[in-house]
């Protein structure tokens, strides 16, 4: 039955993407390429797709693969299973982690761990600079020789623009997403900049 | 939690957070920050930074394990499915249609022109959120210090988040027992509890 299959396999990929995003690529390859379910190119597909669409990449990739392999029941079926993991998991580590939240050492865990939690968030906004505003992948994929003319100056305007929306009149990201989409549409699609 | 917060306005909140989120990981923070700690109050700052590290240590996405672990803070279990619930319909409403029409909106410049917007202003939206998490230890040399090393080994490095947490919650504990040591009213100390 084809939405058993697809149940267990989607509660297997949420139970073992930790870290999230495209570590999961390896296993879809493994229980859906494997078993005839989808083709390696429409693998490649999710990924494309992932990134203009909204949501977190194991939702995107389990919806698409739900709705490819047996139509929409498919795809909430696939949905359900890929979240299930974290909505346990999630759960059982809430009910202990909120009530040994005043727990001496879990304050002094917790103390430590903001900073760098910060820092991570920090990360991620240097490297979505690098894909948004250089179109470099990584800080070693930055070709040094040429970055002057690798900077994506609407791009960065848009982003000055968006953070001086957000922080020095307050703006709600919300307004400033759709604004930002809105103008990247005029811009790029219909001006081609 | 004094006020109780109604499963609709969770769902709801999670909806909008879910629909405008392009991309994985932390992506959502912004959004996420402006809807739950800064437009209603339900948590804080520090809450949801405690999220976003517990997010980070269990299997799934991070947008849903944080959706499952505020709506567990303000509504135990039903709060926790109405968060999922609210975070996935999105995706699972997007790839559905995206599903059965995708190589058209892959090669669309007007969509890729409006995601180009999008993605600059999200570098904008990510440097306010990481700026307001930081302005509780500002102050803290020691806190700036465990949030550039985060920084620099995340960005720099591509260092697994896992060990950085891990060193974060090492690094808690450990700072906690030895400012207690030094000042014996270890009441307050300073950031450490």
């Amino acid at each position: 039955m084809i939405y058993l299959e697809l149940l267990w396999i989607f509660f297997k990929i949420g139970l073992f993407s930790i870290g999230g995003g495209y570590a999961m690529v390896p296993l879809i390859n493994s229980e859906l390429v494997a078993h005839g379910l989808m083709t390696q190119t429409e693998v490649a597909d999710i990924v494309a797709i992932s990134q203009i669409t909204p949501g977190p990449f194991a939702v995107n990739a389990a919806t698409f693969a739900g709705v490819k392999t047996s139509n929409i029941l498919g795809g909430v079926v696939a949905t359900a299973a890929v979240v299930m993991p974290s909505l346990i998991i999630a759960t059982l580590l809430a009910r202990y982690f909120f009530r040994f939240e005043d727990n001496v050492i879990v304050r002094r865990a917790m103390w430590g761990l903001r900073p760098v939690v910060t820092g991570l968030i920090a990360a991620a906004a240097g490297s979505m600079a690098l894909s948004a505003l250089l179109g470099a992948e990584s800080v070693a994929a930055i070709e040094w020789a040429s970055l002057l003319s690798a900077v994506d100056i609407p791009s960065v305007i848009i982003a000055l623009v968006s953070g001086f929306a957000i922080i020095k009149l307050k703006a709600s990201p919300v307004l400033v997403i759709l604004a930002a989409g809105v103008l990247g549409l005029v811009l790029f699609g219909v001006f081609g900049i | 939690m004094s006020k109780k917060v109604s499963l609709w306005r969770i769902f709801l909140t999670m909806f909008k957070v879910g629909a405008l989120t392009f991309g994985g990981g932390y992506a959502m923070v912004p959004l996420f920050r402006s809807e739950y700690v800064q437009k209603y109050g339900w948590i804080t700052d520090e809450d949801m930074l405690n999220m976003i590290a517990l997010s980070q240590s269990i299997p799934g996405a991070i947008a849903v394990n944080c959706s499952v672990l505020v709506g567990y803070r303000l509504r135990k279990i039903k709060g926790a499915l109405a968060a999922v619930a609210g975070s996935v319909l999105p995706s699972l409403i997007t790839l559905t249609v995206v599903t059965y029409l995708y190589r058209a909106v892959r090669d669309n410049a007007y969509v890729a022109g409006a995601l180009r917007g999008v993605r600059a202003a999200v570098v904008a939206l990510l440097v306010s959120a990481f700026l307001g998490f930081m302005k509780p230890f500002y102050k803290d040399a020691l806190a700036v210090a465990a949030f550039a090393a985060a920084f620099l080994l995340s960005f720099l490095l591509d260092i697994s988040s896992i060990y950085l947490i891990l060193g974060g919650i090492v690094f808690g504990v450990a700072l906690g027992f030895l400012r207690i040591k030094k000042s014996d009213n270890a009441k307050n100390g300073g950031a450490a509890p």
